[in-house]
C-alpha cells in the first residue's frame, strides 16, 4: 500500500467537491436545474470518497457501491430532470425563489 | 324541665318559623312568648334547684361524636353560673317577647321577627349550659347567626344589612380567637368538658405551648385566646365597632342582643373559665387593661353621641368593660353580678328608649326630642329608674355592683388595678353625665320636634309598659335582693361553680377600704350627672362656646366620632384588605399567576409555539436544505461531543446543549422563518 500513503489529499479533494455540492445547494437560487447539477456533485464526491477507501483498504465493496451509486445517481438525475421539465411545462418557470408551493 | 328549658324556644321557632303565616300574628305572638315565658318560670325553678338547694345538674343527652380522644355529648350543665346566665336570658328574653308584640304591631314580618327572638334565646341557652366547649361553641356561633337575621331584620334597608354584616365579621374574628383557644385545649387536656378540664388545669400550670415560634405558658394562652374571643363577642376595645352599628335593627333586637343575652356572653365565657383564667396571671392582667381601657373609651365617647340608642349602646360597652376588668381581677362573682344587674337596667334603658322613638314616629335623634316629660310621664320615669341604676346612683341596682367593682379595683394593689380602678371612676364620672344628658336632651329640654310628631306621642301600649314596669322594679330591687347571695361575704352561693385562687380574693380587702376612698365613684357620679344638668339646664352658653373654641371643635369631633376608630379601620385596614383581596388574591394570583402557568398561559405558549414552529416550514426548497444541513451538523456536533465528555467522564453539558438548541430551533428559526417571509414578500 505504499503507493497511497497520500490518503488525505484525495479525501480532501472529494470533502471539497461535497461541501462545493452543499454550498451549490444552499447558494444557488436562479435555477433548478443547477440544484440538481450540485447534488450531482455530491453523489461524485460520495463516489470518489468509496473509492479511495475501496483502494486504501483494499476492499471490493467501495467500488460495488460506487457502480450502485453510479446507477441511483444517473436514476436520480432522470426523474429529477423530468419533474423539472413537467414543472416547467406547468409554470413555465424554474426559479427557486419563486417555488414555494411545498408549503400546501 | 332542664331539657325543656333549652328547648322550648327552638320549638317556638320552628313552630312559628315555618307556620307562621298560618298562626298569624296572634298566634305566633302566642307561641313564641308564652314558650319563652314557659322557659323562664322553669328556669326559676331550676334556679331554686341549683343555686339555693345546691344541686349541680349534669343532662346528658347524646353523643355527638366520638373520635378517640375526642368525645364530644350533647349535655348540659347546671351550675349556678349557668343558673344565674338563664335566669337573666329567659327573663329578659320573655319581657322583649312581649315588649315586641306591641312595639311591631305594625311590621309585617311578625312572626319571623318573634321567631328569630326565639332562635336567638335558644341558642344563648345553649351557650350558657353547654356542657362541653363544642356546644358552647354551637351556641356562640348562633348567636352570632341569630344576631346577623335580627340586625338585618328590615333587610330592604342597606344600612341595616351593612351592619349585620359588620356584626357578624368582627364577631366572627373573635370566634377565631375562640376557636383556637378551643383548639389550645384540646391540645393541652384532650377534651373539652368543661369539668374534665377544670379538673385538670392546676396539672397543666408549667405547660409550655409554642405559638408562632414563641414558647408561651399554656394557660396564658389558652385564656388569651378565650379573652380575643370575648373581645369580639363582648365588644371590648379593638373590636367594639360592630356593637354601635348594630342599632340598626330594631329596638328590642337592641334590648336583647346589648342588655342580656349576646355581649354577655363573653363575660359568661371568662367567668365559666375561671379556673382557667384564674391560673394566668399575664392574661388577667392584659383583660384587666382591656377592661379598664374599654370602659373609658365607651364612656367618653358616649357622653357625645346624639343617637339615642348609639348612647345606650356604648354605655353598654363601657359596662361591660367594667364586667372584663373585674374579671382580669380575678373578682368573677362581682363581675356576673353587675352582668346581673346590668342586664336589667339596660333593657329598661333599651325598652325605654323603645318607647320614646315608638311615640316619636322612630325619631332616633335627641336633638329633635325634647319636652316628653309631661307627654311620656311613664317612659320618663322608667328610664330615669333605668339611668339611674346605670350611674350607680346609692340603694339602685346598679350601686351594688358597680360600685363594688370600683371598690375591688381600689384594693387591687397592683399597677393595672391602680390604673383600672382611675379610668372606672372617671368613667363614672363620664356615665353619669351621658346619662344626664339623655334624660335632659330628650324629656326635660324644650321640645325641639315638629308639631306634627308631638301631636301624635303616646304613651307606651299595654304590653310594652308592662315589659317596662317588671324591668324597672328588677331595676331597683335585684342588686339589693341578690347582694348577699352573689357577692356577700363569705357567701358559697357559687357552690364552685368558680374559682379563685386564695390570693386573689379582694373581697375582704374592699370592704375595708377608707370610707372616703369607697364614696370617690358615688362623688363622681354624682358630680356628673349634677355637671351635665346644670349645664344643660342653666349654662348652655358655655358649652356653646366651649364647642366653638377649635379645641372644642376637635374635641367633638373625636368622641363623636369614636376616637376615630371606624375611619382607622375604614382607612388602614379594611380598604387596605380588600385591595389586596382584589389586586393580589384576585388579580394576581387567582387570574395571574395561576392562570398564566395554567391554562390560559399554557394554550397561549402552546399556541405561539407551534405557530412559530409551522413557520418553519416556509415552503421554498432552500429552506428546507438549509434546515437539513443545519440540524445534521448539530446532531453531528452533539454526538462528537458526546462522545468526548463521555470520554472525560463529564457528560452534563449535553443536557445544556440540547436545551440551547430547543431554544435556538424554537425561537431563532421562527424569526429566520419570518425574515425569509418578509424577503419573498419584498420580491
Amino acid at each position: 500500500m505504499n503507493y497511497l500513503v497520500n490518503i488525505f489529499e484525495f479525501l480532501g479533494i472529494s470533502s471539497a467537491l461535497f461541501l462545493l455540492g452543499l454550498y451549490g445547494i444552499f447558494v444557488l437560487r436562479k435555477n433548478l436545474i443547477l440544484v440538481l447539477v450540485s447534488i450531482e456533485l455530491i453523489l461524485l464526491a460520495v463516489n470518489v470518497n468509496f473509492i479511495v477507501f475501496s483502494v486504501y483498504l483494499d476492499d471490493l465493496m467501495g467500488q460495488l457501491f460506487a457502480l450502485y451509486i453510479l446507477t441511483v445517481a444517473a436514476a436520480e438525475s432522470a426523474i429529477g430532470l423530468a419533474i423539472i421539465v413537467i414543472y416547467y411545462r406547468l409554470y413555465g418557470v424554474i426559479d427557486i425563489n419563486t417555488i414555494n408551493f411545498l408549503k400546501s | 324541665m332542664y331539657t325543656l328549658i333549652i328547648f322550648l324556644p327552638l320549638i317556638a321557632f320552628f313552630i312559628v318559623g315555618f307556620f307562621g303565616r298560618y298562626l298569624g300574628r296572634i298566634g305566633s305572638s302566642i307561641i313564641t312568648t308564652g314558650s319563652v315565658t314557659l322557659s323562664a318560670i322553669f328556669s326559676i325553678i331550676a334556679f331554686y334547684n341549683v343555686a339555693i338547694c345546691k344541686s349541680t345538674q349534669l343532662v346528658s343527652l347524646l353523643t355527638w361524636f366520638a373520635i378517640y380522644p375526642l368525645n364530644i355529648k350533647w349535655g348540659f350543665f347546671f351550675d349556678t353560673v349557668t343558673v344565674t346566665m338563664l335566669i337573666v336570658v329567659t327573663f329578659i328574653s320573655a319581657l322583649v317577647h312581649l315588649y315586641s308584640i306591641e312595639y311591631m304591631k305594625n311590621d309585617p314580618h311578625l312572626p319571623r321577627f318573634m321567631a328569630y327572638l326565639s332562635l336567638f334565646t335558644f341558642f344563648m341557652l345553649m351557650l350558657v349550659t353547654g356542657e362541653n366547649m363544642a356546644i358552647m361553641f354551637l351556641g356562640w356561633e348562633g348567636v352570632g347567626l341569630a344576631s346577623y337575621l335580627l340586625i338585618n331584620f328590615w333587610h330592604t334597608r342597606l344600612q341595616a344589612n351593612k351592619s349585620a354584616i359588620k356584626a357578624i365579621i368582627v364577631n366572627r374574628i373573635g370566634d377565631f380567637g375562640l376557636g383556637l383557644g378551643m383548639l389550645a385545649i384540646f391540645h393541652i387536656f384532650h377534651t373539652l368538658d368543661f369539668l374534665t378540664i377544670f379538673a385538670l388545669t392546676p396539672s397543666v400550670v408549667d405547660a409550655k405551648l409554642t405559638f408562632l415560634n414563641f414558647e408561651i405558658n399554656s394557660l396564658d394562652l389558652i385564656s388569651i385566646f378565650l379573652f380575643i374571643g370575648a373581645v369580639g363577642k363582648s365588644a371590648q376595645l379593638g373590636l367594639h365597632t360592630w356593637l354601635p352599628d348594630a342599632m340598626e335593627g330594631p329596638t328590642p333586637v337592641s334590648a336583647l342582643i346589648h342588655a342580656a343575652t349576646m355581649v354577655t356572653a363573653g363575660i359568661f365565657v371568662l367567668v365559666r373559665c375561671s379556673p382557667i383564667i384564674e391560673y394566668a396571671k399575664d392574661a388577667l392582667t392584659i383583660i384587666c387593661i382591656m377592661g379598664g381601657l374599654t370602659a373609658f373609651f365607651a364612656a367618653t365617647v358616649g357622653m357625645l353621641q346624639n343617637d339615642m340608642k348609639r348612647v345606650i349602646a356604648y354605655s353598654t360597652c363601657s359596662q361591660l368593660g367594667y364586667m372584663a376588668f373585674a374579671c382580669g381581677m380575678s373578682a368573677y362573682s362581682v363581675s356576673m353580678f353587675h352582668l346581673m344587674n346590668h342586664a336589667f337596667f339596660k333593657a329598661l334603658l333599651f325598652l325605654g328608649a323603645g318607647s320614646v322613638i315608638h311615640a316619636m314616629s322612630d325619631e332616633q335623634d335627641m336633638r329633635r326630642m325634647g319636652g316628653l316629660v309631661r307627654l311620656l310621664p311613664l317612659t320618663y320615669s322608667v328610664i330615669f329608674i333605668g339611668s339611674l341604676s346605670l350611674m350607680g346612683f346609692p340603694f339602685l341596682t346598679g350601686f351594688y355592683s358597680k360600685d363594688l367593682i370600683l371598690e375591688i379595683a381600689s384594693s387591687y394593689y397592683t399597677i393595672e388595678g391602680r390604673f383600672v380602678y382611675w379610668l372606672g371612676t372617671i368613667s363614672a364620672f363620664f356615665t353619669a353625665f351621658y346619662s344626664m344628658r339623655l334624660l335632659y336632651l330628650s324629656f326635660i329640654a324644650r321640645p325641639n320636634s315638629s308639631k306634627i310628631i308631638l301631636e301624635e306621642v303616646h304613651e307606651a301600649p299595654l304590653f310594652m309598659a308592662i315589659s317596662l314596669l317588671i324591668l324597672s322594679i328588677g331595676s331597683i330591687f335585684v342588686g339589693y335582693v341578690f347582694k348577699d347571695a352573689f357577692v356577700g361575704l363569705g357567701t358559697d352561693f357559687w357552690n364552685n361553680s368558680i374559682y379563685m385562687q386564695p390570693h386573689s380574693i379582694k373581697t375582704f380587702d374592699s370592704e375595708f377600704i377608707p370610707a372616703n376612698v369607697k364614696m370617690i365613684p358615688v362623688y363622681f357620679s354624682l358630680t356628673g350627672a349634677f355637671l351635665s344638668f346644670v349645664f344643660y339646664n342653666f349654662y348652655p352658653s358655655i358649652l356653646l362656646n366651649w364647642n366653638l373654641t377649635p379645641f372644642g371643635i376637635a374635641t367633638y369631633r373625636f368622641l363623636n366620632k369614636r376616637w376615630y376608630f371606624d375611619i382607622i379601620y375604614n382607612n388602614y385596614i379594611v380598604q387596605h384588605i380588600l385591595k389586596f383581596g382584589y389586586k393580589v388574591t384576585f388579580k394576581i394570583l387567582d387570574r395571574g399567576f395561576i392562570e398564566y402557568i395554567g391554562p390560559y398561559g399554557l394554550v397561549n405558549i402552546i399556541k405561539t409555539i407551534s405557530i412559530k414552529m409551522s413557520t418553519i416550514q416556509s415552503g421554498y426548497i432552500y429552506h428546507y436544505a438549509f434546515i437539513m444541513v443545519f440540524s445534521s451538523v448539530i446532531i453531528m456536533f452533539f454526538i462528537i461531543y458526546d462522545l468526548m465528555n463521555f470520554k472525560s467522564g463529564n457528560g452534563f453539558i449535553y443536557d445544556d446543549f440540547i436545551i440551547a438548541a430547543l431554544f435556538l430551533i424554537f425561537f431563532s428559526f421562527s424569526d429566520y422563518s419570518l425574515l425569509a417571509k418578509r424577503v419573498a414578500s419584498k420580491k
